[in-house]
């Protein structure tokens, strides 16, 4: 029999999704835990639901601390953060923060185990099998490169204290040959496939930039779990307002333009670079294709619709339109791919952007289906 | 199910190695049993705060959710639990190597005996495990009888004034505890009798005490009798002094049926058996702390693991900007106190002397340092060891500083370094808990049966709309609305709650 905690903790997972006591959602915070990567950091969807207490308001009264620095220097973060060893109130526990070095392989299983999500069953030709290298282990050989610096140094540091040699007054340690650790890989072996994700976003003048925001960090999220998916992936970027031109990631995200909207012609980009570079027996191929929901004429639509059903949906896995909600929007064009493939498509995935917190949600629309 | 077991073969000649020092040194506990688990079990243990079983609630599964997450993806992880009981239990995690075991011995002997001699933990319940399971199958059974959803909503607003205790309960022995409420329950019935009689008392309130009352009114006819004395006494209000315990106060005078007045009380038994850990956080950690590190560097550790430890020890050890950490804290200023008493370093004589290069080297050999920690630890709370124990000396060793946020530049910062403003600081932060101080005034508010409390402002606002939510839990069960005095921005305000939204009054 599985421990009762389950059963507190699936009741608690419906909260969170709003399947049952919605007066509750109100407390929900899609809380975040963060893990440093090099110089970035990344989130993990930690959701929590703070029962309401009197409790102080004014956190700009600070708080104490403990450390090195002068009146005026920053102290990062919020008061009450990142307190070591901090417990629960009932018992004493040690808790220690570790140091984490997530990889993003690490940080892409994290995603799909949050969001449940399927492994994908890559099609085409190109599954060879090649061996790949993973750094698990320490060892004590290995290049410069890959030397465990913290590990060195506690080897260094226990011979030399077992030497006699450490002075507490002068704490020097000078690591020898023997005390060299290095990162040591083991093999693994993993099929040989490849993917393309087409980005296409409108950038007309009614996505602004918090819209643009959205795509980026659902578009990061995105091509993360299809790396961790498949060996080789390609990324292609669409930028469309009246006329459509393939650039570059930066460009992308940047370039705003301020004329009319004419989504076909996005496709029709979309369309001749498939046909030129990617054959569909050898590809995994994703289009995606992010707007407010604006189109100029419903003739414009119907062209769209036929490009989808003549060329881009054969040839793609799954086609996914995400619409990120803008105050200038008319939302229509969901509305017409709703009408024209229905909500439970195999070959087009429909997703509602609202905001910010909308983002995991819509992930999982996408990639949930495991196509 | 759980998966805990009695440890075996050589850590048990391990335990009793370090109980061996821990009684050498003079600490006196309870019996300790140490159980070995695996991080899925510690991980339940303590998303249950410590307890196998307890009763069914989301947020033990909240916990759990953000446990598991946390050991998973490698954030942070358990080494070692202890619980406040007799004999008491602490879980060692299987895969921790044997440095780490030893050190979490030596931790849980200091825990073990901070509890069982700290004068704040004397009114505990020891048998808390059992206690536990007996509130867990008491609300499985209100479950089953009225229904999942009524019950965790019942909880839920509970929870919400979870904190609003009264910290001189602690103090109490059952006895007067008893005596008190004895009295006071007399005073309510008595107070009931009196609306009853006079019209201007409103519908409602006359209606619930009326029937809150109604059956004890039979019980209580004979003591009513002989205390007719104390009748002329009694004055009209309830409660007749500000009631800061406020789960107590429902349970006498909410309008509740009497599985509702059985979980406010099962929720404030544990909310007063967890009150003595929130309150001697710094010290608690400080005194565990203190005896990992004596044992293991004077006795238990071996050349080869010293390293080791010295690395794990660091870690816990590590300080913060954003707060200070109460290990850190706790174990520096025990020694400093058992340095200080050690040389002499207190007292008029010592406080008085001018003579820096005396003052510096001051060294009256009094030797009294172990004995003073023994004391510290049995009479104090955070805030009186902070109080007493707290020197400009230590805070310049320690580092210690306030910040606040700098609107100009939009960050925290630095504030000070001087000694009277982090001593103020910590003061607060420590003050209830670290809870605001709220208290029930008046339960029959513009006699209109409706519900006046008071926050005592120290200086700090509440966040009001976590402040809202909180009466929308109260009003729920209370079932009138509720008001709530403060001050907002230097201003005094008295805000309604009326089952909708939050106004102020005019």
């Amino acid at each position: 029999m599985d421990h009762p905690i389950k059963r507190d903790h699936s009741r608690f997972r419906k909260i969170i999704k709003g399947k049952i006591r919605q007066n509750l959602r109100r407390f929900v915070s899609q809380g975040q835990q963060i893990i440093p990567k090099g110089k970035e950091s990344f989130n993990i969807p930690m959701p929590s639901i703070e029962i309401p207490r009197f409790k102080f308001g004014d956190k700009s009264q600070g708080g104490t601390g403990q450390g090195d620095g002068e009146a005026g220097d920053p102290v990062q973060g919020q008061p009450g953060e990142g307190q070591p060893g901090e417990g629960e109130a009932g018992s004493d526990e040690g808790n220690k923060e570790l140091e984490v070095e997530v990889s993003l392989d690490e940080l892409a299983t994290i995603l799909g185990e949050e969001l449940e999500l399927p492994r994908i069953e890559p099609k085409g030709k190109k599954q060879i099998e090649t061996q790949v290298n993973r750094y698990t282990s320490i060892g004590t050989v290995g290049p410069d490169s890959l030397r465990h610096i913290k590990r060195t140094y506690k080897e260094a540091l226990k011979r030399q204290i077992a030497l006699g040699s450490y002075d507490p007054n002068n704490p020097s340690i000078v690591p020898s040959r023997k005390d060299f650790r290095y990162r040591s890989s083991k093999s693994k072996v993993e099929f040989e496939n490849s993917a393309v994700v087409i980005y296409m976003m409108d950038v007309s003048g009614s996505m602004g930039d918090e819209q643009k925001e959205i795509v980026r960090t659902e578009s990061f999220w995105i091509n993360l779990w299809l790396k961790s998916q498949y060996k080789d992936i390609e990324i292609r970027y669409i930028i469309h307002d009246a006329t459509a031109k393939e650039v570059d990631e930066e460009t992308f995200f940047k370039t705003r333009e301020s004329g009319g909207t004419l989504i076909s012609s996005a496709y029709k980009l979309c369309k001749s670079i498939i046909e030129a570079d990617y054959s569909p027996e050898e590809w995994n191929i994703y289009p995606f294709h992010f707007s407010d929901g604006d189109n100029w004429s419903s003739d414009d639509t119907k062209l769209c619709m036929e490009l989808l059903n003549n060329s881009i949906l054969p040839s793609s896995n799954v086609f996914c339109y995400g619409q990120v909600e803008s105050r200038y929007g008319s939302g229509q064009f969901y509305k017409d791919l709703q009408a024209a493939y229905g909500n439970n498509s195999d070959e087009v995935i429909l997703s509602k952007i609202k905001n910010r917190e909308a983002i995991l949600d819509s992930i999982k629309d996408f990639l949930g289906k495991g196509k | 199910m759980l998966r805990s077991r009695p440890i075996t073969g050589k850590l048990k000649e391990l335990q009793k190695e370090i109980e061996g020092y821990a009684i050498d040194y003079g600490l006196d506990f309870f019996e300790q049993i140490f159980e070995m688990c695996d991080y899925e079990t510690i991980n339940i243990l303590a998303s249950q705060e410590g307890f196998p079983s307890r009763y069914p609630h989301w947020r033990f599964g909240m916990n759990y959710d953000q446990m598991s997450k946390g050991y998973r993806y490698g954030i942070q992880k358990i080494y070692e639990m202890v619980i406040n009981t007799d004999p008491c239990y602490a879980y060692l995690l299987d895969v921790n190597n044997w440095v780490d075991q030893k050190l979490v011995m030596a931790h849980v002997y200091g825990h073990n005996d901070f509890f069982k001699n700290n004068l704040w933990f004397g009114n505990t319940n020891r048998k808390m495990m059992d206690v536990m399971a007996n509130h867990g199958s008491k609300i499985r059974r209100y479950i089953t009888k009225y229904g999942l959803q009524n019950v965790e909503r019942f909880i839920d607003c509970v929870l919400s004034l979870e904190n609003l205790l009264d910290m001189s309960e602690l103090f109490e022995t059952s006895d007067i505890k008893r005596k008190r409420k004895e009295t006071e329950r007399q005073f309510a019935y008595e107070n009931s009798l009196e609306y009853e009689s006079e019209d201007s008392g409103s519908e409602s309130l006359k209606s619930f005490l009326r029937s809150k009352y109604r059956h004890e009114k039979s019980k209580k006819k004979v003591a009513k009798e002989s205390s007719e004395d104390q009748l002329l006494k009694i004055p009209k209000k309830i409660p007749e002094r500000p009631v800061r315990d406020i789960l107590y106060f429902l349970m006498q005078y909410a309008p509740l049926e009497e599985w509702q007045v059985d979980v406010i009380g099962i929720l404030r038994d544990e909310a007063y058996y967890f009150l003595p850990q929130r309150i001697t956080k710094i010290m608690n950690e400080g005194w565990a702390s203190y005896w990992h590190s004596t044992i293991m560097t004077q006795k238990a550790l071996n050349a080869s693991e010293v390293i080791d430890f010295a690395d794990k020890h660091a870690g816990v050890m590590v300080m913060s900007k954003q707060n200070i950490n109460p290990y850190k804290v706790g174990i520096e200023l025990l020694r400093d106190i058992e340095y200080r008493w050690d040389t002499g370093r207190f007292g008029k004589e010592y406080n008085e002397c001018e003579d820096m290069p005396e003052k510096l080297h001051w060294d009256k050999k009094v030797g009294m340092g172990k004995e003073k920690i023994f004391e510290v630890r049995r009479t104090h709370n955070d805030i009186s060891f902070i109080d007493e124990f707290l020197t400009p000396e230590f805070c310049n060793r320690q580092q210690l500083f306030t910040y606040k946020y700098n609107p100009r530049t939009e960050r925290f910062e630095i504030d000070s370094r001087d000694f009277n403003a982090i001593k103020q600081k910590l003061l607060l932060s420590l003050t209830n808990f670290g809870s605001p101080v709220i208290e029930v005034i008046d339960g029959n508010f513009e006699n209109k049966a409706e519900l006046l409390l008071t926050h005592r402002h120290y200086g700090v606002d509440l966040d009001m709309s976590f402040a809202t939510e909180t009466m929308r839990n109260l009003y729920y069960i209370w079932k009138r609305p509720v008001n709530l005095q403060t001050i907002v921005e230097d201003k005094e305000v008295v805000f309604k709650f009326n089952g909708k939204e939050l106004k102020p009054l005019t």
